[in-house]
């Protein structure tokens, strides 16, 4: 009976999400409006840049600047999405339910495990809907692909934003936990927010990067995430503004590895902080 | 079996050096109303969130509907309903997915929440507001739908930190009269407060708590009691020698001097011994500038037994 006491906190969530239809609608409406201006925008100045080179290798598909951020922009929209997510809960320990939650008999850790399963909804969801959006704009994924290899494909880019979105929220939960204010929950996840999004191939290669930044880029979630998202959408081998890029299963694995090991640690980070948190 | 619901035995909780609850210890029947009554600070909500597994017990030992605090906390939790001092309601649920929110998180069947939210709405008449969200309640109506939430899993003890805070007479009546209701149903009731009329009216028995320890336990009757059956409260010309006239003169148990005046505590009915006193003091000459009589109070009970006033003030405080 207890076991599905994560259930509880999911569909609180879920509630909460689906209530407040202004904020459903811009947070959909906000990635539409990266790849309609900034991808659009900065396709053309890569094209003047490039004057026309594509630096294209023969037999080697080559893909515009617009597909390429594409999958930067699904993946900096699950990245906020779950940095952010973790709010509800320093909203409840000040003002709401997390006394409620913590004095019943639910295990401490279904908190976690209901925001989590929340987090992957709700990044699914807007993965799902900015594809479609893309795929309207022109992006050009999943391009010579059949119905089963673009489902194929699906599946391994929702199983990247899944386990990346855990990490994220647990991480997000764990801060909403031990800070005191949204003041300051705000912060420590826009601080977060500047190195894990800028020093990451989200928005451009990251291959002329001075060393120090190439170490940031390395160890960073974001990277591993935009990298198999290419991977599924756009393929194995391509190149994108005069860059080359090829990944093996291996480095797909390995870049599913290292996402599910963050996620392993920041989960069990929040649980740790959830089992200790008083609140009175 | 043991009529005994709560059982508290030398429990202790300090924050670093400070012993905010210093070894109280205490017993609560089965169907009874029992409130903790004491200033803010006193240790009430320290107390109360030790008892309901929000507070990790540090020292003494508690039993609640026959489960032990410190080895099975989760058996306390199952037991126990609570309504917390503060609000702690999501504004942005309904009324009605409030309670939904709390039948599943005790993991109450589907059938089984839906008519017990039914229920529970019309006892504290919010029916008409199901559909509402929270954030459109006025405080009282808050707080009927934190009872209503506490009540949701039947528990066998209902804890209310300081229930009726905030809340203008009238529904303070009312929320009084709910809490009557459902104590009539069955469930025993522990409440803390820093009123005296809410511990007077509602209670079965009360405890005065201040600075951590229990100083007196029993019925408001019985603590009322033991400060004799009257109080005469005089102010005379001459204080100091009313006070030596009046002590010793039958019928008076006890006088007590404070720049105010003479309090007078009278074994028997007061508006016998009143005249006789009024008498002796015309014939020593000493006039009197006023008289009052009554019959005690909480106040006085509290006064009494911690030599100063319980400051009224409504605004909470942590501890």
């Amino acid at each position: 009976m207890r076991v599905f006491g994560f259930l509880t906190v999911y569909w609180r969530d879920m509630l909460r999400y689906f209530r407040f239809r202004t904020q459903l609608f811009s947070s959909l409406l906000q990635p539409a409006l990266w790849l309609a201006f900034f991808g659009i925008a900065m396709a053309a100045n890569f094209d003047r840049i490039m004057m026309g080179d594509t630096g294209a290798l023969p037999g080697v598909p080559s893909v515009g600047y617009f597909t390429f951020m594409a999958a930067g922009v699904i993946a900096m929209n699950v990245l906020f999405t779950n940095l952010f997510g973790g709010f509800i809960l320093l909203f409840d320990k000040n003002w709401g339910l997390m006394r409620e939650m913590l004095a019943s008999p639910m295990p401490r850790r279904d908190i976690i495990f209901g925001l989590c399963l929340s987090g992957v909804t709700k990044s699914s969801f807007q993965a799902t809907v900015i594809i479609v959006i893309g795929l309207l704009l022109g992006v050009a994924f999943f391009v010579g692909k059949t119905a089963v290899e673009v489902a194929g494909s699906l599946v391994g880019i929702f199983a990247f934003i899944a386990v990346f979105a855990i990490g994220f929220l647990s991480l997000s939960t764990a801060i909403a936990l031990v800070t005191e204010s949204p003041e300051g929950f705000q912060g420590v996840t826009t601080l977060l927010t500047m190195p894990v999004f800028f020093a990451s191939n989200a928005l451009y290669p990251t291959d002329a990067f001075p060393e120090a930044l190439q170490w940031l880029v390395a160890v960073n979630p974001l990277t591993y995430l935009v990298t198999g998202i290419r991977h599924f959408a756009i393929g194995d081998h391509f190149t994108a503004i005069g860059v080359e890029y090829l990944t093996t299963t291996g480095d797909i694995a390995l870049a599913f590895g290292a996402l599910l090991v963050f996620a392993v640690v920041t989960f069990a980070l929040a649980w740790r902080t959830v089992e200790r948190a008083v609140i009175t | 079996m043991d009529d005994a619901i709560i059982r508290v035995d030398g429990l202790r909780h300090r924050y670093g050096d400070f012993a905010a609850v210093d070894g109280i210890s205490f017993t609560i029947g089965r169907g009874e109303i029992f409130s903790f009554l004491g200033p803010n600070g006193a240790g009430k909500s320290t107390a109360i969130n030790v008892l309901t597994t929000l507070l990790r017990i540090q020292e003494g030992t508690v039993k609640i509907a026959g489960h032990d605090l410190a080895s099975d906390p989760q058996a306390v939790r199952e037991d126990i309903g609570i309504v917390f001092q503060e609000d702690t309601l999501d504004r942005d649920l309904t009324v009605a997915e409030t309670l939904e929110f709390h039948g599943r998180l005790y993991g109450l069947p589907r059938a089984e929440r839906a008519a017990r939210i039914a229920e529970l709405l019309e006892l504290v008449e919010l029916t008409g507001w199901a559909k509402v969200r929270t954030k459109r309640l006025s405080g009282g109506m808050k707080r009927r739908l934190e009872i209503a939430r506490g009540l949701m899993t039947r528990p066998v003890v209902l804890f209310l930190d300081e229930p009726t805070i905030g809340l203008d007479p009238q529904t303070r009546l009312r929320m009084w009269d709910y809490l009557q209701a459902v104590n009539r149903e069955g469930t025993t009731i522990f409440l803390t407060t820093h009123y005296m009329d809410e511990a007077d009216r509602l209670s079965d028995r009360v405890a005065i708590i201040d600075h951590g320890k229990i100083i007196a336990e029993g019925t408001p009757l019985s603590l009322k009691n033991a400060l004799g059956e009257d109080i005469i409260m005089l102010c005379t010309g001459d204080d100091r020698a009313a006070e030596a006239v009046i002590r010793g003169m039958e019928g008076i148990t006890g006088v007590k001097k404070d720049p105010a005046g003479l309090t007078l505590l009278v074994a028997g009915d007061g508006t016998h011994v009143l005249p006789v006193v009024m008498h002796r003091l015309e014939e020593e000459g000493i006039t009197v500038i006023s008289v009052n009589l009554k019959k005690p109070s909480m106040d006085d009970v509290f006064v009494h037994f911690t030599g100063r006033k319980l400051r009224d003030n409504s605004a909470g405080e942590g501890h």
